[in-house]
């Protein structure tokens, strides 16, 4: 597991953060099947519309792709402020963070927006059980996109405040994980639950 | 909006009498317990050194008394329905059906969420760390939350008792009758919400055992040198990460149905109720073998202990388990073949069904092998071993002709059904975590449990069990239906009686476990464990004093073999004493698992009643204490060389005293391990 390049941390402390960096996977792994039957689930339900709305009726792509493009923008630069976590140059680790944060607030605020349109013409989770699976599903994932956004301000608070040490970077590290577990989460709805939607 | 939600003076129980008696046994007990804890003045320590406590013998020991009490109040549900079956014919009995529903959907709930798990969680903790020579598990931290989750669940469990009406649903709360179309009210949301939260600590307790035994083993303990127990924890850790979101997505999406009008499961509007039994299932099945594979790893460490010989077929019983493992994700269709799968499915099913217990079958022999030609010792852990190989050879009899599909529909949703689990359950779990309780007593006490009253449990146990529910198989065949509130077919009466006759008898070894419990504190100076290896033990949780110090281990143990404890007894090293010690870093006790337990309570009774502004307010605490607990790391001390030289000086000082063997005297004792030759 990479940390800091030069910084010298006791072998009992690598062995700590090795087990922290390995308890996460298994966390996800877990998380990637609650994922996993929701996913099921859509599949299942996609087509009881119930004589409601389709998914034809109520995706748009202009929206779903400014989404996809925002979120993975946000991984990549990610990617950037981990570039930066391992040189140990705590302004761009910060300034980077602040980019992922916003690029996710920005994911975020179009998804909150496609929701609240969606219930407005009639089409909320109440009225069929695609709509209910479409929007656990999306909304499971924007949930944990939320959590992450908090993470991030969390870890840029303790960046600022701790500096690059030796826990904050390993830290910083299972939140890469989780971002970019994210992203691929989404580019699995995209292709599930949009893609055949709209073609 | 209405600050209580839901929850009015009418939610009390002063509708009826034994709801009423229920709920004030329920409260007097827990007035009990902060009475009892006033009165001996021990609220200091019960906080600065439990429920603050990250240690992971403490937790293990605070999770199998929660199993005890979890264990009491589920018997009394069950002893209430074996009476009011015992006396239905033909009248309503003294309980209304509402009620009864209520018993039996909290029964089965208790025993498998709040008797069950924590039990396992418990003893999990107690021993996986001392028996692969580590000093704690991977997350103390976590396993607090864990604990303190656990306990927010059953918490719930007992709270409905008192506010409100529990769910009328069984323990598998089946939409479209658990919807909220057929059942409102707050009961089945009592259930879901209970479910949610402690399904989401036993998914830590997953992570947290898996990583530890795969990264904290001593130098030299390898995979294939594990003791079997810790292998059966290895096996289900992996199955309760991979399980456990079935039953989050389950829950999770029924309480979106109930709660805020989603169609997930509902009768109308594209719901797909079935989706909701294989979710469960799906989670139900693995959940099955994630319970009963650490009563197989108890039984692995006390059949060999007590025929005083190596385990038969070690890798076989690995392999066994992780068969086990892996088919236990096979099977679930075979809880509602009657869904009307095509003949197709159904056969898949029942196959793989037969298959998995071929695996189960070599764990039999192995361990029969193991006592063949040994010489057997018959202490109460070695009862309970045998009478569940006996039991438990007729339940699972019982679960291959179950698999049949064509006889599922004959015996779906018969008693026939409740025998044949009760039968896998009682001598297959029970047993083997009460065989564990005892075995492994006097490392988390320091002294032994009372023998005597031990095999009395044992025997009304054993006894009772096959008095209770052997009829029930003969009622299933009569076509009795599982959950009977009443009934007017006189056939059923005899058997009824009988079966009540064997849950007074069940009622009998509770009392005499109560008593075991009571005389082994009263006498304990007359079986204290001055050695740490009270049962000439194999396995390295006997090398380190009863009970273990904080650290369990002051110099890391070197395993060499299989059977590591019994490997350096054999090798004279046992016992040594180190030339100089180190310092020891050790986690920090902490209140932040119990603040996150008890906001997750608060959480969870918010969420049920509808006040979500108590629920954000719970979030927000969770969260709060997270971000806290997590920009914290200053969370370890250092135990200095001189204090646990200390704490060692004074284990040596007692060992002096020790006799040399502890089991020297037994009848059948075979020999020690230095008389052994080396393999």
């Amino acid at each position: 597991m990479t940390t800091v390049a030069d910084m010298t941390i006791s072998h009992r402390d690598a062995e700590r953060y090795e087990e922290k960096d390995f308890g996460f996977w298994l966390y996800l792994m877990s998380d990637a099947v609650i994922f996993a039957l929701l996913f099921a689930t859509y599949l299942i339900m996609v087509g009881n519309a119930a004589g409601g709305p389709t998914p034809k009726d109520v995706f748009e792509l202009d929206r779903v792709v400014a989404e996809t493009a925002l979120l993975l923008l946000s991984s990549t630069t990610f990617g950037i402020a981990a570039v930066a976590l391992s040189a140990g140059e705590r302004g761009k680790v910060l300034l980077w963070l602040a980019v992922t944060f916003l690029l996710g607030a920005g994911f975020i605020y179009l998804e909150i927006g496609e929701f609240a349109g969606m219930i407005a013409e009639g089409a909320g989770p109440q009225r069929s059980g695609f709509l209910s699976a479409f929007f656990t599903l999306v909304g499971t994932h924007g949930l944990h996109v939320s959590v992450g956004l908090c993470w991030i301000l969390v870890m840029m608070g303790q960046v600022y405040f701790k500096g690059i040490t030796a826990p904050v970077a390993s830290r910083l590290m299972r939140l890469g994980l989780f971002w970019h577990f994210l992203d691929i989460i989404w580019v699995v709805i995209f292709s599930v639950v949009y893609l055949p939607g709209l073609l | 909006m209405d600050i209580f939600g839901r929850l009015t003076i009418d939610s009390l129980p002063f509708y009826s009498a034994v709801a009423a008696s229920g709920a004030a046994v329920t409260v007097l007990g827990g007035l009990a317990v902060v009475g009892a804890i006033t009165y001996f003045g021990a609220w200091r320590m019960v906080m600065t050194q439990w429920v603050s406590s990250v240690d992971h013998k403490k937790i293990g020991i605070m999770y199998i008394m929660l199993a005890l009490v979890m264990l009491v109040r589920g018997f009394v549900d069950a002893a209430m329905m074996r009476s009011q079956q015992a006396i239905a014919y033909n009248n309503e009995g003294y309980l209304p059906p509402d009620h009864f529903d209520q018993i039996f959907s909290s029964h089965g709930t208790i025993m498998i969420f709040f008797m069950a798990m924590p039990f396992l969680s418990g003893l999990a903790n107690l021993i996986v760390p001392q028996q692969i020579g580590s000093r704690d598990v991977a997350f103390p931290f976590m396993n607090s939350i864990s604990l303190w989750l656990t306990t927010a669940g059953a918490g719930l469990m007992l709270i409905s008792l008192v506010v409100g009406k529990f769910s009328t649903a069984g323990w598998t709360a089946y939409p479209p009758y658990s919807g909220v179309q057929y059942t409102p009210g707050v009961g089945v949301d009592y259930w879901l919400w209970m479910v949610f939260i402690s399904g989401f600590a036993t998914t830590m307790t997953g992570i947290n055992f898996l990583v530890t035994i795969f990264k904290c083993r001593a130098p030299g303990m390898t995979m294939f040198r594990l003791p079997l127990f810790t292998w059966t924890i290895f096996i289900t850790s992996v199955l309760i990460i991979f399980a456990f979101p079935a039953l989050t997505v389950a829950c999770a999406t029924l309480i979106l149905d109930r709660n805020f009008g989603f169609h997930f499961f509902t009768n109308e509007l594209g719901g797909n109720m079935m989706n909701y039994i294989n979710l469960f299932w799906l989670w139900g099945h693995p959940e099955v073998y994630i319970l009963i594979l650490p009563a197989f790893g108890v039984f692995s460490e006390v059949v060999s202990t007590f025929s005083q010989k190596r385990l038969f077929g070690y890798v076989s019983l690995v392999c066994a388990t992780i068969a086990i493992g892996l088919l236990s994700f096979t099977v679930w269709l075979h809880h509602f073949f009657t869904m009307g799968s095509s003949a197709k499915v159904n056969s898949f099913f029942g196959t793989m069904t037969a298959i998995i217990s071929v695996p189960t079958g070599v764990k039999v022999f192995d361990w029969l092998l193991t006592m063949y030609r040994g010489r057997i010792i018959f202490k109460p852990p070695m009862l309970f071993t045998i009478g569940f190989l006996v039991t438990f050879v007729i339940g699972g009899l019982s679960g291959v002709l179950l698999a049949l599909p064509p006889v599922d529909y004959m015996m779906h949703n018969t008693t026939f059904l409740v025998a044949h689990f009760h039968n896998m359950i009682i001598p297959g779990v029970l047993f083997g975590y009460l065989a564990g309780y005892m075995y492994w007593f006097p490392k988390a006490f320091g002294f032994k449990l009372n023998e005597k009253w031990g095999t009395r449990a044992f025997w009304c146990w054993i006894i009772g069990f096959y008095i209770a529910f052997m009829p029930l198989y003969v009622l299933g065949m009569l076509g009795f239906p599982r959950r009977m509130e009443h009934y007017e077919i006189a056939a059923w009466q005899p058997h009824l009686i009988v079966a009540w006759v064997g849950a007074v008898i069940i009622l009998l070894g509770m009392i005499c476990l109560a008593v075991q419990l009571i005389v082994s504190i009263r006498e304990r100076n007359e079986a204290l464990d001055l050695s740490g290896d009270p049962w000439n033990g194999r396995s390295l949780e006997w090398a380190t004093s009863s009970p273990a110090a904080p650290y369990n281990f002051a110099v890391l143990p070197k395993v060499e073999s299989r059977d590591a404890w019994w490997d350096m007894k054999r090798r004279g090293v046992a016992y040594e004493r180190p030339l100089e010690y180190e310092d020891i870093v050790m986690p920090k006790n902490t209140y932040a698992g119990l603040v996150i337990g008890v906001a997750g309570g608060i959480f969870g009774f918010a969420a049920i009643w509808w006040m979500w502004w108590l629920a954000l307010l719970a979030l927000a605490v969770i969260a709060g204490t997270i971000i806290y607990r997590a920009s914290d790391d200053d969370d370890e001390f250092v135990m200095t060389a001189s204090e646990v030289k200390e704490i060692e000086d004074a284990r040596f000082e007692q060992l002096a005293k020790a006799p040399k063997n502890e089991m020297a005297d037994e009848p059948g004792y075979a020999g020690d391990a230095a008389a052994e030759p080396a393999t």
